[in-house]
């Protein structure tokens, strides 16, 4: 007989604790890929005001 | 010291439920057909959108879906206890509390809508808003206990991810997408009446004004019928558009066929006759009310996947 026992709840809270911590990294990993793929996509606003970010547009020459 | 644990007699706490319990809140069948259908509505818009972005967006349109599935849990436990069919979902089986899926599915539901909105547009994340209050207040909270007609007008929810699809890429709503939404809203009728026919007990014991308990079988029989031959219009209507090849017209033709003679043979049939058979003949049109709509969008992406390589 083993000398610690881990109860079946604890199993079940350990499962529940591990969904939630990769629900988090996905949630993570979305954010930063929705990042990478609105700003190759030329997305150059600020924010969400649809308003041109004038200093990362570019310069246009005379 | 020791680590020795010694209280192996800890009773697990009401609502101390598995993680997939809470997956289960929200309702993953259901969220399969709205990825399906979502994605077709993106994939047949005549606007290319960024892998990632396409995604994302049916990502949250699911989680949506998902999240107005639980808060439908949270306030249908009384019912879903009632019911057979639905009384080990983990609310009414004591596994999550009431309380634990009403704000997963607030939270689900902001987490959803805004995600949306920043990966697409407002106009998506506004109709995916109000698909989740169209879904959990004015079917689930009000029309499913008031009116037989609940499964008529709160099909509307149902119906609504493919529009949700076409206007995460073209960032407006157009006939197409109208012809999609009226598709799935005008077989949602038949294909739960079905359905009701043969799981008789479970509405009338939950006292769900079903209209097989409030207008009787005989007028349910007739009503499959009269939804059936409106949707075959709106489901013919979808081929001539541009969204729509000879692969949708061939497949709604013949599917459409079936499913009115499905509804023919439903609306001349009598309770004795079903009880004979076991409603045989009302388990196979439900079953097929299934193929009837996988189908219909399969041919749709079929189209779309015979424009992208230039054959048409």
């Amino acid at each position: 007989m083993p000398i610690s026992q881990t109860h079946e709840l604890h199993q079940r809270r350990f499962g529940r604790n591990l969904g939630v911590a990769l629900c988090l990294v996905a949630f993570m990993a979305i954010v930063f890929g929705l990042t990478v793929a609105k700003i190759r996509q030329g997305a150059s606003m600020e924010a969400f005001d649809l308003q041109p970010r004038v200093s990362i547009t570019p310069i246009v020459e005379e | 010291m020791t680590d020795v644990t010694t209280n192996t007699q800890v009773r697990v706490a009401e609502g101390d439920a598995e993680f997939g319990d809470y997956v289960a809140l929200l309702k993953p069948r259901v969220m399969s057909l709205v990825v399906f259908t979502a994605l077709v509505g993106l994939l047949v818009a005549p606007v290319s959108i960024d892998p990632f972005i396409g995604f994302t967006a049916i990502l949250f349109i699911a989680l949506g879906a998902g999240a107005s599935g639980a808060l439908n849990m949270w306030y249908d436990a009384d019912i879903d206890q009632v019911m057979k069919r639905t009384a080990k979902r983990p609310v009414p089986s004591g596994r999550v509390t009431a309380g634990e899926a009403l704000s997963l599915g607030l939270w689900l539901s902001a987490i959803s809508v805004a995600m949306l909105g920043l990966a697409t547009n407002i106009v998506a994340a506004a109709l995916l808003a109000f698909t989740i209050f169209f879904y959990a207040v004015i079917y689930t909270m009000w029309l499913k206990r008031s009116t037989p007609q609940n499964i008529v007008i709160g099909g509307a929810a149902g119906a609504f991810p493919p529009m949700i699809g076409w206007v995460a890429a073209t960032g407006s709503i157009s006939l197409e997408a109208i012809l999609m939404f009226g598709l799935i809203f005008m077989w949602t009728p038949p294909h739960f009446w079905a359905l009701a026919l043969f799981m008789k007990s479970d509405y009338h014991e939950a006292k769900v004004p079903m209209l097989t308990v409030t207008h009787g079988r005989k007028e349910t029989r007739r009503q499959i019928l009269i939804y059936t031959v409106l949707l075959v219009p709106v489901a013919l209507g979808l081929a001539f558009t541009p969204v729509a090849g000879p692969t949708y017209l061939a497949a709604a033709v013949v599917l459409n066929a079936i499913f009115l003679k499905g509804a023919w043979d439903i609306w001349r049939r009598d309770e004795a006759a079903a009880d004979a058979d076991n409603y045989a003949v009302e388990k196979k049109v439900f079953r097929f009310s299934l193929y009837y709509l996988f189908l219909h969008f399969g041919a749709l992406l079929a189209d779309a996947a015979l424009r992208a390589f230039g054959v048409m």
